[in-house]
């Protein structure tokens, strides 16, 4: 498939170096236009542009904060009892419409296993709002919410790993600094019928204390480090590891950051040691032989 | 065909006529009657449907915002808590002017739990922006949720078909259940004025700022404003067809009346029988039976009581540190006329209480022997209770 045709025109209301931006862009290039798209609140809602003016060459549904999965579903629904089982219906949410206040209308949509795709891509706050924490904020964040010495102590939650336990048949890891990898995962889905779900690390130099020319070097030095590894998990028991990094440290990306610069080294041997863990659980479910701790 | 079916399957045989075709619900008693049979429908064909069994009553309702909006006639049913959980997306349908239709089963507010019949479930979303129509019997309930799917689709508005909870819901009743020829020619298929489409890709409910937003609420009222000549004309139609008709309101032996009673949905039925025999003795008494709510037919209840020296308003719903609701509203309509009847406020029956004939011929006398209001709502039937507040 050539990724030619744009389905996303310039004039988006997004910051300097959206990652959300640049993720639409290339998954609209691979899902191409029998999309039917729905936006729950998000960064996406105000990027799309103000009545009457829209960025996107699709139909957009606009809707509540907490309704992604369920709203999709209606459109599903409505697309089916026309006959039409072409169009892809997807939904299109932030992090904190997906792993917060959207996660019962996602778990009910996928548990239902509708017949849609669901994309959240994942900018780690609330930053529609100024940059509030979510439960997708990574430890040792500070936002708007946990400031000076209540910066974030909290593991993000792993919401891939939440969306198999509904043993879906699709759901993977992409990032904007892997496009191919990105539009392969969409294409893949895309062919495929049920609930499937990708969640797209995003990156946002508003929110995170960066120059905006950063952001595809932050979202490619996450997988890098492997705080953020590619992966599929298909039927919620076939792990696939898309992207073997070399083992950075993650040290370099959080100096980058201005939400991690109060960090001391303790505290990001602390973090380092999380990553591992992390990743070696990842790699143990893949069955990997080389289990490095 | 007359068939002796309960009030909520009178709701689900309506449905199941108008050939709604997403369905989203979400159980809580005393709805789920209607939903159960639905889903049978659609689960042996009997509907072409599809029936998402949702888990909750917001993503009910926000599932039907998608089908709706993807251009497709769909139904709920909800109740109570239920509603409540709805209450954010029934100002979305409203607002994105959806032809949604809901049947709403009037149960009270939890705490105590309390699954029996009151309004106050409804009557808070006063200010969605959705039709609200309260029914009586089960004819009517029929009736009017075929007519809603018209008068939604007309005003691109959406409408709640209301019933009390066990009284009208869960009690049989003879209905003419009409044959499908019929409603498909008072209801044809649903043709949406706006739909997510490919061919012509649109963005719906985005960023509304201050320049256009006001003049999107004002097209409401403006809809709002045209649809009890609407409904009169839809009625006539339906009449033509089915020979009856409901009516917005219906003023029984008004003309001469001294002393009007108001009343809303089954609370109507018994107060029929204490207005028969109050004027058997000879008592100049009227009965006025509000059903459409929203748009609040003012200039009619203005006609209608203008001959009365006094209304009774009896309100089976409260708005807590004012009064009934109904009384409220029907107060702020006489408000600006030269002269107008005394407004007499009654709250009764709350938590599914029974409003007996007893009790509605207490409140006549008391109207009746008063000079004037002492508050603005009288509650009835109230226990002795031994507790301090």
């Amino acid at each position: 498939m050539n990724y030619d045709s744009e389905y996303m025109c310039s004039g988006h209301v997004g910051c300097p170096g959206c990652g959300a931006a640049i993720a639409m862009r290339f998954v609209l290039k691979a899902l191409g236009d029998k999309t039917m798209m729905v936006i729950p609140a998000c960064c996406w809602s105000i990027i799309a542009g103000p009545y009457p003016q829209s960025t996107l060459k699709i139909p957009v549904l606009h809707t509540a904060f907490e309704t992604g999965g369920a709203a999709a579903s209606g459109v599903r629904a409505a697309q089916d009892i026309k006959g039409d089982t072409e169009t892809t219906v997807v939904t299109w949410a932030g992090d904190g419409g997906t792993f917060d206040i959207g996660f019962q209308a996602l778990s009910g949509a996928v548990e239902r296993n509708e017949n849609f795709i669901y994309f959240c891509y994942d900018n780690e706050a609330y930053m529609n709002t100024g940059v509030q924490r979510s439960s997708s904020t990574p430890y040792g964040a500070r936002t708007s919410t946990t400031p000076g010495q209540h910066w974030k102590r909290l593991r993000k939650k792993n919401i891939v790993e939440a969306l198999g336990a509904h043993r879906i048949p699709y759901a993977a890891t992409a990032s904007i600094a892997f496009p191919e990898d990105l539009m392969g995962k969409v294409e893949k889905a895309k062919s495929m019928t049920g609930s499937r779900f990708i969640h797209i690390f995003s990156s946002c130099p508003t929110g995170w204390g960066m120059p905006s020319e950063m952001s595809i070097k932050i979202a490619r030095m996450a997988v890098q480090t492997n705080i953020f590894p590619l992966y599929e998990l298909e039927d919620g028991i076939r792990y696939t590891i898309n992207y073997t990094p070399k083992g950075y440290l993650v040290n370099e990306y959080f100096r980058l950051q201005g939400r991690f610069k109060h960090l001391t080294e303790k505290d990001l041997a602390h973090i380092q040691e999380m990553v591992d863990e992390d990743w070696n659980l990842l790699r143990r479910k893949a069955g990997s032989q080389n289990d490095m701790s | 065909m007359r068939q002796v079916i309960e009030g909520s399957h009178a709701v689900s045989e309506a449905v199941r006529l108008a050939r709604v075709q997403v369905i989203s619900a979400y159980p809580i008693t005393p709805q789920t009657h209607i939903v159960e049979r639905l889903s049978e429908y659609c689960a042996n064909g009997t509907m072409n449907a599809r029936f998402l069994r949702v888990e909750s009553e917001h993503s009910a309702m926000a599932a039907l915002i998608g089908a709706a909006t993807n251009g497709v006639r769909t139904f709920t049913a909800s109740s109570s808590q239920g509603l409540a959980l709805m209450h954010e997306l029934l100002h979305w349908a409203s607002g994105a002017r959806l032809p949604i239709v809901m049947a709403e089963v009037n149960r009270a507010m939890a705490p105590g739990w309390n699954i029996w019949t009151e309004q106050t479930d409804s009557l808070a979303q006063r200010d969605t922006g959705w039709v609200q129509l309260y029914c009586e019997h089960g004819q009517e309930v029929l009736d009017t949720t075929i007519q809603a799917f018209r008068l939604a689709e007309w005003l691109n508005l959406p409408v709640m078909v209301i019933l009390d909870a066990f009284f009208l819901s869960h009690t049989y009743e003879p209905v003419d259940v009409p044959d499908q020829d019929s409603v498909d020619r008072f209801l044809p298929p649903y043709q949406p004025r706006f739909q997510l489409d490919l061919e012509n890709p649109c963005a719906f409910n985005q960023l509304a700022p201050p320049n256009v937003y006001m003049e999107m609420r004002h097209n409401i009222q403006m809809a709002m404003d045209t649809a009890l000549g609407f409904f009169e004309q839809m009625e006539e139609e339906f009449e033509n067809i089915f020979g009856r008709r409901h009516g917005a309101l219906e003023a029984i032996q008004c003309q001469d009346a001294e002393v009007i009673m108001i009343t809303t949905g089954t609370v109507t039925s018994t107060s029929r029988q204490v207005l028969t025999e109050l004027r058997q003795k000879g008592e100049k008494v009227g009965l006025l039976k509000i059903k459409l709510f929203r748009p609040f037919p003012a200039n009619m209840i203005r006609e209608l009581t203008a001959s009365a020296a006094k209304i009774a308003v009896i309100d089976r719903n409260f708005s807590f540190g004012a009064s009934g609701i109904f009384a409220q509203e029907i107060k702020a309509a006489l408000c600006n006329l030269e002269t107008r009847p005394l407004v007499y406020g009654y709250v009764a029956g709350l938590g599914g209480r029974d409003i007996t004939p007893e009790v509605i011929e207490d409140i006549y006398w008391r109207t009746k022997n008063s000079t004037a209001p002492k508050g603005d709502s009288l509650w009835v039937g109230l226990h002795e209770v031994s507790h301090e507040l």
